[in-house]
Parts: structure tokens; C-alpha cells; sequence
């Protein structure tokens, strides 16, 4: 083969991208959280990591992002089902997407509109006798939004692998008599357990790493690693600080990725060849 | 196949009516002609020509036109050319590699990436501004454009290139007249995905945009933090009918590259 001539001409711009823009700024990040505010080498941001609001505050992003995830897969695992189940399946999952095409700040910009005080679900609130209530800069309204958002992305993996499920396998547990939860916990859940797992890599890590939706609905009640990292970087100036923070996101990011890696697997024990 | 019930099917509809209710809620007031998004007075459209009068929130909306279609052309470029030489590289260990630093950038939270790319231009010394913007764009719309190309080229033949040397085309004729006419719905898709990316991307620019230059999404963080201004809203109908065009578009070539592939393997 003769491919050798044209190797080098292809490669060059990405290798340059690649040492640039992918190993560069993580290298980067890493040197930059040795640093303190004055450029001298240091430990302390790592101290102050796991001594102060810090730590605390890592373990409440978790608990946001894992309250989001989980409640994303649960409203989106029926829809996809459902979803496969429809004649049209493709034309509904596209107008499913459409939204997520939508710029992410209008949608959230939205979202101060309708959950306002003078908004229609307080209007709702006040008509049916619960009176007005403050929503908006709330927990609750925050990962409302946050589930809003992140719904379609979630839908996505999880409906490609029902659509891939072969559906004689269902057939098949209904016949040697299982019953419909039996079904779905036996057959349906494991075979299509990998959609699930790429959804949660989608919604997980980028939930830990929210800053726009907290500032402009939680209105900073809730802070998760990405306000901290923002705050630290664009009102505090402390590059070194948000970079220990960015160090940690990064190592969760990785862990995530390995805990819900294994799609490879999946397209073998689907048991339709693809 | 088995019908859906009327429990499903209305689990669905509610679903659907989430879904759509914020973009529908936010077009429904920017016709409204009280100030707010409560209290529908009268229908106008005032805020719409609002849109077109301010010329700074025009200029920004063709900063971010001219970001969004500039970075991806480069990003397209760039990646179609990575992707090929990632399926020409022989070492298959360094080709896994490769493809996993690929990766890193898709599955990066935003705030990561922006953080990490103001070290560097600040390092480097690129001035805060249209350049830093642009070129972030371009390096996180690369490893899509990588992704969304590489299957089209796993499916080709190699035998195609070894043909077309043997039979005396140049290294430009291999790639302008064998491997990019058949991979042109994977760049299409890369190119299609690299400017929604660009278009969508907030918080990237938010941290390397600077101050005197600003896109579409930073705009309408920093109005929506003052307030509501039916501004915006009237600004989202007109983003709402450039997305479904986009759609419909993306779509209709989709389809059209589709037949004339498949009319060409008769």
C-alpha cells in the first residue's frame, strides 16, 4: 500500500489540534492548581479542597447531579419506550430533539417567565387554592429545569437501544410465562442497560458542571463545581483555586466514564447483529 | 406490533406539551405588547422590530452567524482531514489513543474546556476576543466532525484508494475526487452538528469572549440576568424559525445525498 505518502498531509493540523486544544489545557489545569494567587508553587489549594466549604459542596453538586440524573432517566426510560412502540418512532424522536436545538439560554430564560410570581403555574397555584408560592430560586426549580434541559439527551441513547432490542426476546419471556414486570426486569432492563448508561454519562457529568442555570434560576442557592469554578476563575481571580476544582471534575468526569463505559459489550448481547 | 394504550399515549402528549411549552410560552409573549411575560394586553410587533432597530444586538447576532459558520468550514476541514489520518495510522494502539484524546473534548463539562482554554490564550497571548472565540469554536466542533465522519470512512473500501493511485491520481485527486465525494454525508453531518455546537455554545464563550466582544448566548445571559425583555423573546421566535429551517434543510439534503448515493450503487 502507498498510504505512507499520504499520511503526514492529513495528520498535521489534527495533531497540532490535538496537542494543543486536547493535552494542553489539561496539562494546564493540573500545573495551574499548584499555583496560589501570587504564581508561587503551592499545596494549599489542594488543603483548602478538603478542608473548607469545598468538599462540602462537591459532595451537594453530586447529590444535585445524581437527583437530576435520576429524575431524567425516570420520566425518560417510558418515554422511549413509548416511543418505539409508535408508528411514526423516528419522525416523534426527531420532534423530541427539536427542543434540545433550541438555544439552552432561551429555554432557561423561559423558565423565569413561567415559574415568576406573577407566571402561570403560580396562577395555576392561586386558583386552585394553594396561593402563590415562591418557585423560582428554589432546589426544586432548579432541577426542574436542570431535567428539563437534559431530558431529550437522555432519551436519545436509551431509545436506539430499545429500537435495537429484538423484539422476539419479549415475545419469548411472555411465552414461557413471565409476566410484564418480570419481563421488563429479566429481559427488557439488562439488554437495554447500556442506552441507560450512555444517557447518565450525558446528563451526569454535565450536571455536576452547571453555572448558567444555577445563576440564572437557583439564583445562587445552589452551587455546584461549575459556579465554583466560574466564580473562581471570572469574579475571584483565583486561577489556581478553580483549577484544584477543575483537577477533581476532571477525575470525576473519568470515573464516571469508566463506571458507565461498556457499550461494546451491549451491541453483542443485544443479540441482533448491527 | 402492539398498540399503544391510552395511559402511554397520554404519558406521551404530556411529554410533548413540557417539551414545547417553554419555546411556545416565550414566542406566545414576544407578541405581547405589556412589558412582561405575564398578562397577554395586546398582540404587536414591536418587539420584533425592536430586534432589528437595535444595531448592537444585530451586531452581535452577525458575530455570532459569522463565528458559527466560520468554525465549523475550519473544524470541518480539520476533522475530515484527522479522521481520515486516524484510519490510515498503522499502529492500531496509537490509532485507540488517538481516538480517546478525540474523545475527551466531547464528554469535557463546558466550564472545563472554557476554563482551560482562558489559561492557554492568556499563556499564548491570543487577545481576548473574536480570535479566542473563533478558535475555541473550532476546537471543541473538531472531535464531532471526527466522530461523525469516521464510520463513512470505515466503510469504504480501501482498495477505492489503492485503485485510484495505481490507476495515476495524485494525492489531491485521491482525496477531492474518491474519499470526499464518498464521505460527504458524514462532513455534512459534522458540518451540520459543528454549527448547532457553535451556535448552542454558552458557557466556552462566556469565559474566553472577553469584553468588548460577545455572541448571541453571553447576550441573552447577561439581558436575562437584568430581567425579562420581551427582546428576547421576540429574538427566540426569530431563532425558533432559523432552527426549523436549519432542520428542514439539514433534512432535505440528507435525503437528496441519500437518493444519489443509492441511485448511483444501481
Amino acid at each position: 500500500m502507498n498510504h505512507k505518502l499520504l499520511r503526514p498531509v492529513f495528520k498535521i493540523p489534527y495533531v497540532i489540534w490535538v496537542a494543543l486544544f486536547v493535552i494542553a489545557p489539561i496539562a494546564l489545569i493540573v500545573y495551574y492548581s499548584f499555583l496560589d494567587l501570587t504564581g508561587n508553587f503551592t499545596l494549599n489549594n489542594y488543603k483548602t479542597f478538603f478542608t473548607s466549604i469545598y468538599f462540602k459542596l462537591t459532595l451537594s453538586s453530586f447529590w444535585y447531579a445524581f437527583l437530576i440524573t435520576f429524575f431524567s432517566l425516570l420520566i425518560s426510560y417510558p418515554t422511549a419506550y413509548f416511543l418505539t412502540k409508535t408508528k411514526h418512532s423516528q419522525l416523534w424522536l426527531l420532534l423530541i430533539i427539536i427542543p434540545s436545538w433550541i438555544n439552552l439560554l432561551l429555554k432557561t430564560y423561559a423558565f423565569i417567565g413561567i415559574f415568576g410570581l406573577y407566571g402561570p403555574v403560580n396562577a395555576f397555584l392561586e386558583v386552585s387554592g394553594i396561593g402563590t408560592k415562591q418557585i423560582l430560586f428554589t432546589d426544586f426549580s432548579f432541577v426542574f429545569v436542570s431535567v428539563y434541559i437534559f431530558i431529550p439527551f437522555m432519551i436519545l441513547p436509551i431509545f436506539n437501544a430499545l429500537d435495537k432490542l429484538n423484539p422476539t426476546l419479549i415475545d419469548a419471556s411472555y411465552d414461557l410465562g413471565a409476566n410484564a414486570w418480570t419481563t421488563f426486569r429479566r429481559v427488557i432492563w439488562p439488554l437495554t442497560i447500556n442506552g441507560v448508561k450512555s444517557g447518565v454519562q450525558v446528563v451526569f457529568i454535565p450536571a455536576l458542571s452547571l453555572f448558567m442555570i444555577t445563576r440564572l434560576i437557583a439564583g445562587n442557592k445552589v452551587i455546584t463545581l461549575g459556579t465554583a469554578i466560574e466564580q473562581q476563575f471570572l469574579v475571584t481571580q483565583n486561577w489556581g483555586m478553580g483549577s484544584t476544582i477543575a483537577v477533581f471534575l476532571i477525575l470525576f468526569m473519568f470515573i464516571i466514564m469508566l463506571l458507565t463505559s461498556g457499550r461494546e459489550r451491549g451491541a453483542v448481547r443485544n443479540g441482533k447483529a448491527r | 406490533m402492539e398498540k399503544l394504550g391510552k395511559l402511554p399515549k397520554l404519558y406521551l402528549t404530556v411529554v410533548f406539551i413540557i417539551l414545547y411549552t417553554p419555546i411556545s410560552y416565550l414566542i406566545f409573549y414576544s407578541f405581547n405588547s405589556g412589558g412582561g411575560m405575564s398578562n397577554f394586553e395586546a398582540f404587536t410587533f414591536e418587539h420584533y422590530a425592536a430586534v432589528f432597530e437595535d444595531t448592537r444586538l444585530l451586531v452581535i447576532l452577525i458575530n455570532t452567524i459569522v463565528v458559527a459558520l466560520l468554525s465549523a468550514l475550519i473544524s470541518t476541514t480539520i476533522g475530515v482531514l484527522g479522521a481520515i489520518g486516524i484510519l490510515l495510522m498503522r499502529n492500531k494502539k496509537l490509532q485507540k489513543t488517538v481516538l480517546s484524546l478525540n474523545n475527551i473534548l466531547i464528554v469535557s463539562p463546558d466550564v472545563i474546556i472554557g476554563a482551560s482554554f482562558l489559561i492557554l490564550f492568556t499563556l499564548i497571548g491570543v487577545k481576548l476576543g473574536f480570535a479566542s472565540v473563533l478558535i475555541s469554536h473550532v476546537a471543541f466542533s473538531i472531535p464531532i466532525v471526527v466522530i461523525m465522519v469516521l464510520p463513512k470512512l470505515k466503510e469504504m473500501s480501501p482498495t477505492l484508494i489503492d485503485a485510484a493511485l495505481d490507476l495515476g491520481a495524485t494525492k489531491r485527486d485521491v482525496l477531492t475526487r474518491v474519499i470526499i465525494p464518498f464521505i460527504k454525508p458524514g462532513i455534512l453531518a459534522g458540518f451540520f452538528l459543528a454549527l448547532t455546537y457553535s451556535l448552542d455554545d454558552f458557557a466556552v464563550t462566556f469565559f474566553v469572549t472577553g469584553n468588548g466582544f460577545s455572541t448571541l448566548s453571553v447576550e441573552i445571559y447577561s439581558m436575562a440576568r437584568t430581567g425579562i425583555t420581551l427582546t428576547i423573546n421576540a429574538l427566540s421566535g426569530l431563532i425558533f424559525l432559523v432552527t426549523m429551517l436549519l432542520v428542514v434543510g439539514y433534512y432535505f439534503i440528507n435525503q437528496k445525498t441519500k437518493s444519489v448515493l443509492k441511485g448511483g450503487s444501481k
